[in-house]
């Protein structure tokens, strides 16, 4: 405190000279904290290791028409579902332009029969219901999301409630016949 | 003016000559002059700074029994509470002592919200007390987390994905949150982390509110400026006092709890092991966040419910320009102070309507009480301030009762 009272009186050329040095220290001090901080925040995304459990291969042979299965990938269910004709009949009967995320049904399958997506509801990211045959499927026949009340229909597609997407579509790839790898 | 005492005991004197911290306390907390009409409300200040302490306390020595890794968090919290000597003791009062925690804190916001503590020359005292309960609120959810239960995981993946609401930034702003793909074992090491962490910033920001606190002093059940010595008693031994007999029927009904009904605030699902693949049919959050959560989930979209949610809280640090009235306490304002009431009952709707499930006619009831928690802030605080006849206003703290004499 001292100094900078000694300083004070100072004429104006020097003062703004030394006000140039002060903001350009500042400046420089500014945007050096940030290019420090930018490790720590980085450390807080998925590491490698992480990043690296990246695909599941899955035997689908035994799942008959009309059931599915659930399987891990990434730490998050993945629904497999074998659909029905009718099934297949009610997802595809229905007017694109309506939905609130547009989407044909054959945008979201390689085959028909086999409905591949990530099981987490797009609202919160609770795990919707209807893989088991008691689950309730919701008003489409397809899944119920018991948190806030979100509608799927056969094709994963949200139809009613809060959630804004379709259920996703992870990175898959038919093998052969019975074998699907995700990821 | 404050005149520091000449210390007799010649340690103190060395010691304070050095660091004047026996000056001080002897300043902020022995003659600190507080009005001298403050009434039982103002206990619960003293009373959360108490909890806060039982918090970290409790929480520290938690800390040396429990694991954050997903395969042994749930198993070390059921060890500390049959293995570990007193480990249920200190978990359910750390537990139970959470529930305390926000019940004082929402009975001192609303003792603020009725005298009008929030005006002129406070608004930043109510700043900080604002950025407390945030702090708080964030420290409560990460703990809550921690025993991996299923409440907690779950818990832990709604609160998160609403980050993922905010349009471009929001799904890497979840990966951030998570470390990884889903709420996971990074998760749960950085929210031990964090958790360990926020008391201690809540701490500082408690000592900040204080400061404040003393820069302007109280304020009190009239709501008037109190002038001169008249209107002032000692803090000690006056309000020392009455702080601890109010701490003594604090600390009896938290035993109550802790003895007798340690689960009473609990969710049972948080007893059975985070099953990643299987979400409890009806999930809630703790009591504590229950309004909060009624105000997201009544806005039929997902952005705009989360901002509605947040909101509600940031929509505080405008308060004390919302309110237009110059009379600070509700008793001199008889309108307003049935506003008060209403609102108070609004925000327990609220609370109901956040623990039922998403049907009607719980979905109209709490969307009704969500517009009218942003109407009474918004729209009815300004106008009633505006329009309102307040009672006139007693001449100075000690007149009432000068004048009687
Ligand atoms: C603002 C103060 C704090 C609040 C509101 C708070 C809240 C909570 C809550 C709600 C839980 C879950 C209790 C349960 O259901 O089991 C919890 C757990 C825990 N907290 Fe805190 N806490 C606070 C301070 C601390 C501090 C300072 C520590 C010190 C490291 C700590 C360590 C722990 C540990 C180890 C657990 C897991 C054990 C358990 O679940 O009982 N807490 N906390
Ligand atoms: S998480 Fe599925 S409806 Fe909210």
């Amino acid at each position: 405190m001292a100094e900078a009272e000694n300083t004070a009186p100072t004429t104006g050329g020097e003062s703004s000279r030394r006000d140039f040095l002060i903001y350009g220290t500042s400046a420089l001090a500014a945007v050096g904290t940030a290019l420090a901080v930018w490790p720590f925040i980085s450390s807080m995304n998925p590491a490698a290791d992480t990043l690296a459990l990246a695909s599941t291969e899955v035997d689908i042979s035994a799942v008959e028409d009309g059931q599915a299965i659930t399987v891990v990938w990434r730490g998050k269910p993945v629904f497999i579902r074998h659909r029905t004709e009718e099934n297949i009949e009610a997802a595809r009967s229905v007017d694109v332009a309506e939905l609130r995320d547009p989407q044909t049904d054959e945008d979201r399958v390689k085959e028909a029969p086999w409905l591949i997506m990530i099981g987490v509801c797009t609202h919160l990211g609770c795990i919707p219901l209807g893989q088991k045959d008691g689950d309730p499927k919701g008003d489409f026949g397809g899944w119920f999301c018991p948190c806030h009340g979100s509608h799927y229909d056969t094709s994963g597609r949200i139809r009613k409630g809060p959630a804004p997407l379709n259920l996703p579509i992870p990175p898959y790839a038919f093998l052969d016949d019975t074998t699907v790898k995700i990821g | 003016m404050y005149t520091p005492p000449t210390w007799n005991n010649k340690a103190v004197k060395w010691f304070d000559d050095r660091l004047p911290i026996v000056t001080l306390m002897h300043k902020e907390l022995i003659v600190y002059p507080a009005p001298k009409n403050l009434n039982y409300w103002w206990n619960f200040g003293s009373l959360a700074g108490i909890a806060l302490v039982i918090m970290v306390a409790t929480g520290i020595f938690l800390a040396m029994n429990y694991t954050a890794h997903v395969d042994y968090a749930f198993n070390s919290v059921e060890r500390i509470m049959r293995d570990v000597n007193y480990g249920w003791l200190l978990r359910y009062i750390h537990m139970n002592g959470a529930s305390m925690f926000f019940i004082v804190v929402y009975i001192h916001v609303f003792r603020g919200l009725y005298y009008g503590s929030y005006k002129a020359p406070r608004e930043v005292l109510w700043w900080l007390g604002i950025v407390i309960m945030l702090l708080m609120m964030a420290s409560a959810f990460m703990g809550y987390v921690l025993p991996w239960g299923q409440m907690s995981f779950w818990g832990a993946t709604v609160i998160t994905n609403l980050f993922s609401a905010f349009p471009v930034v929001g799904e890497s702003i979840v990966t951030l949150l998570w470390g990884g793909f889903s709420v996971a074992n990074p998760t749960l090491n950085r929210f031990f982390a964090l958790h360990y962490l926020f008391p201690m910033i809540l701490f500082a920001v408690v000592f900040i509110h204080l400061w404040a606190l003393h820069a302007k002093k109280s304020n009190n059940p009239l709501g008037i400026d109190a002038k001169g010595p008249n209107d002032f008693i000692p803090f000690h031994p006056y309000y020392t006092v009455k702080d601890a007999f109010g701490l003594g029927i604090f600390l009896m009904i938290f035993a109550y709890f802790v003895f007798f009904q340690p689960n009473f605030f609990g969710e049972p699902d948080n007893y059975i092991p985070a099953n990643p693949m299987v979400t409890p049919p009806h999930i809630v959050p703790e009591w504590y966040f229950l309004p909060f959560y009624a105000i997201l989930r009544s806005v039929p979209d997902k952005l705009g419910g989360v901002l509605a949610m947040f909101g509600a809280i940031l929509i505080l640090f405008i308060l004390p320009w919302l309110d237009t009235s110059k009379v600070r306490s509700a008793t001199f304002r008889p309108i307003f102070k049935w506003f008060f009431w209403l609102f108070l009952a609004d925000c327990f709707v609220l609370g109901y309507i956040g623990a039922q499930g998403a049907e009607e006619p719980y979905v109209t009831i709490g969307q009704v009480a969500t517009v009218y928690y942003f109407l009474h802030l918004l729209v009815i605080v300004p106008l009633v301030g505006w329009f309102e006849k307040p009672r006139p206003l007693p001449e100075s703290i000690s007149a009432p009762v000068t004048t009687k004499a």
